[in-house]
C-alpha cells in the first residue's frame, strides 16, 4: 500500500497542484457529442424515465449553450463498473449520460431512477458547464418521493426551504422526472464544493 | 412538412455572442488587473478563493451565468467518488489522430500532443477518456455558429478522443490552432488552444479546460485565461515545446500533464488507514 496523504501531509509536502478549469466555450458540441449520449437508459425498456429541464441564467432567459451531465446509481443502489457510457450497447447500464440544452434552453435524458446508496435519499450527481460560465458546477438532483429520506438529510436539513427546493425534482404524471437548473437569481441552484 | 415554433423566450444563440457594451481592450486589461488583486486580496485575508474565478466580467458573457452564492462545502457521497468507467471499447485507436479524418491532409502545423493524467499524489491515471476539441489552422471552427470568415478545412474537423495507457498516459496527433476573434471586446482574439475534458477517477474530479502554447502573446489580452488568478495557475495550462517529441521532417511536439483535483474513492481508504 502507497502512502497516504496524511503522511504527506506530516512531512509537510503539498500535493500536487491542480490543474485549474476552464470554460467550455461556445463551440463544444462537435468535440463532446456522440450518439445517444443522453440515453443511460434504453428509451422505453423497463424503468426507463425521461428527466428533463431548462437551464437558465440571471435574468431567467433559457441558457442555449450549456453542457449537463449526470452521473447515478442503478435503481438497486449499485454503482456501474461498466464500460461503454462513449459507446452505447442499448443494455448495459453504466450510469453517465450528457446532454446539451436546446435553443430553449432545455436538457433531457432518458435513465431510470437512481436507488439508495448508503442508506442516503437517491439523487443524481449533476455537473453544469456551458458558454460564459468559467468553470464546472457540480450539484445533485434528489428524487421527491421519499419525503421522510429527505428530511433526515443532515446537508438536505442544513438548508433553508428555498435552497433545498433547488435540488429536488418534480415528478411528472407519467413518471418521469422535471428539474430546472438556475446558474443566478432568486431561483439560483445551489452548487456544491468537495 | 412539420415545423417546430421556436418559444418565445429563447434568443438565437448566435445573437448572444457578441457582448453588450464592446470595451476597448484597454479596459478589459484594467478590469482584469483590478479583479485578480481583489482575488490576491480575499485570498491574503484568509479567505479560501477558487483557483478559476466565476465572477469574471472582463469575460463579458459569465456576467448573468455565474452563480452569486459561494457553493456548498459538503461530504461527497459513494456515487461522487467514483467516475463512469471508460476502456478501450468506447473509443477506436484512429480517433486520437485529427490528420486523418479526412481523404486528404488538413493546412497547418502538424503536432503531437502528448501529456500524463496524475491525480494530486503523482499517480498516473489509467482508462482515462480524455476528449478534445478545436479550431482549425485558421482559427476556425467547425461548428455552425462561429461566424469567423476564414477558411473552413475541408480536411479538419478538429475533434479526437483517447483513453490514457497504464502509465497514464495520451497521445494526440493533430494540427497547431489559430488563434480566433470573438466578439468579447472591440478587436479581442483568443491565444490558440486545445479544449481537453476529463473525468478523474472521482466525478469531484471531473475537469474541463484548455491548453495553450508556450510563449502566446495574446495571453495578458485574453479574459477567459485569466478567470484564473494566479499566474502559476494560468502557467499550468500551457505546454512545453518538446524538440524530443518532433518527428523530422514532419511534426512538432508539445507535452501537457493534467493533474486532476478532489476527493475519489481511493482518497477516502487512504483517510482510514491504508488498506
Amino acid at each position: 500500500m502507497s502512502e497516504t496523504s496524511a503522511t504527506r501531509a506530516r512531512r509537510g509536502e503539498a500535493p500536487l497542484a491542480p490543474t485549474a478549469g476552464q470554460t467550455i466555450g461556445p463551440f463544444f458540441a462537435f468535440g463532446l457529442s456522440y450518439d445517444r449520449m443522453h440515453q443511460v437508459a434504453f428509451p422505453h425498456s423497463p424503468g426507463a424515465i425521461v428527466l428533463g429541464g431548462t437551464v437558465y441564467d440571471g435574468a431567467g432567459a433559457p441558457i442555449p449553450d450549456a453542457c449537463v451531465e449526470i452521473w447515478q446509481a442503478d435503481e438497486d443502489g449499485s454503482i456501474s463498473r461498466a464500460r461503454g457510457s462513449r459507446r452505447r450497447d442499448d443494455h448495459t447500464f453504466t450510469g453517465f449520460g450528457r446532454s446539451f440544452t436546446t435553443d430553449e434552453g432545455h436538457y433531457e435524458f432518458w435513465t431510470r431512477n437512481p436507488g439508495s446508496v448508503d442508506g442516503k435519499p437517491p439523487f443524481f450527481a449533476v455537473l453544469v458547464f456551458a458558454r460564459g460560465l468559467p468553470n464546472k458546477l457540480h450539484t445533485r438532483i434528489y428524487l421527491p418521493d421519499d419525503q421522510a429520506a429527505l428530511d433526515a438529510d443532515p446537508f438536505l436539513s442544513s438548508l433553508t426551504p428555498d435552497e433545498r427546493a433547488t435540488l429536488i425534482a418534480t415528478r411528472t404524471p407519467d413518471g418521469g422526472l422535471r428539474h430546472d437548473i438556475h446558474l443566478q437569481g432568486e431561483k439560483e441552484t445551489v452548487f456544491l464544493a468537495f | 412538412m412539420t415545423t417546430t415554433e421556436p418559444s418565445a423566450t429563447a434568443a438565437a444563440p448566435e445573437s448572444l455572442l457578441a457582448s453588450p457594451d464592446m470595451p476597448s481592450q484597454r479596459e478589459i486589461n484594467a478590469e482584469i488587473a483590478d479583479l485578480h488583486a481583489q482575488a490576491a486580496a480575499r485570498e491574503a485575508a484568509g479567505e479560501s478563493v477558487p483557483n478559476t474565478l466565476y465572477d469574471f466580467a472582463p469575460y463579458r458573457s459569465s456576467v448573468l451565468r455565474h452563480p452569486t452564492k459561494n457553493p456548498r462545502l459538503v461530504d461527497p457521497e459513494t456515487i461522487e467518488l467514483w467516475s463512469p468507467a471508460f476502456g478501450q471499447r468506447d473509443v477506436a485507436q484512429i480517433e486520437s489522430d485529427l490528420t486523418l479524418q479526412h481523404r486528404g491532409e488538413p493546412q497547418g502545423e502538424r503536432i503531437t500532443v502528448t501529456g500524463r493524467v496524475l491525480d494530486s499524489w503523482g499517480r498516473p491515471l489509467a482508462n482515462q477518456l480524455v476528449e478534445i476539441w478545436q479550431a482549425n489552422a485558421a482559427g476556425r471552427y467547425i461548428h455552425q455558429r462561429d461566424q469567423h470568415p476564414a477558411p473552413l478545412d475541408p480536411n479538419f474537423t478538429g475533434a479526437g478522443r483517447t483513453i490514457t495507457n497504464d502509465n497514464g498516459e495520451y497521445f494526440f496527433t493533430t494540427i497547431k490552432p489559430g488563434p480566433y476573434p470573438w466578439k468579447n471586446h472591440v478587436n479581442a482574439w483568443r491565444p490558440a488552444h486545445i479544449h481537453f475534458s476529463l473525468f478523474g477517477t472521482g466525478f469531484t474530479q471531473r475537469i474541463i479546460t484548455q491548453m495553450y502554447f508556450p510563449g502566446d502573446p495574446l495571453f495578458a489580452l485574453d479574459p477567459i485565461y485569466n478567470t484564473i488568478r494566479s499566474q502559476k495557475d494560468r502557467d499550468r495550462l500551457v505546454s512545453t515545446y518538446d524538440h524530443d517529441l518532433t518527428v523530422p521532417e514532419f511534426s512538432m511536439g508539445y507535452r501537457w500533464d493534467i493533474i486532476v483535483d478532489g476527493p475519489d474513492a481511493t482518497w477516502f481508504e487512504q483517510e482510514e488507514g491504508g488498506h
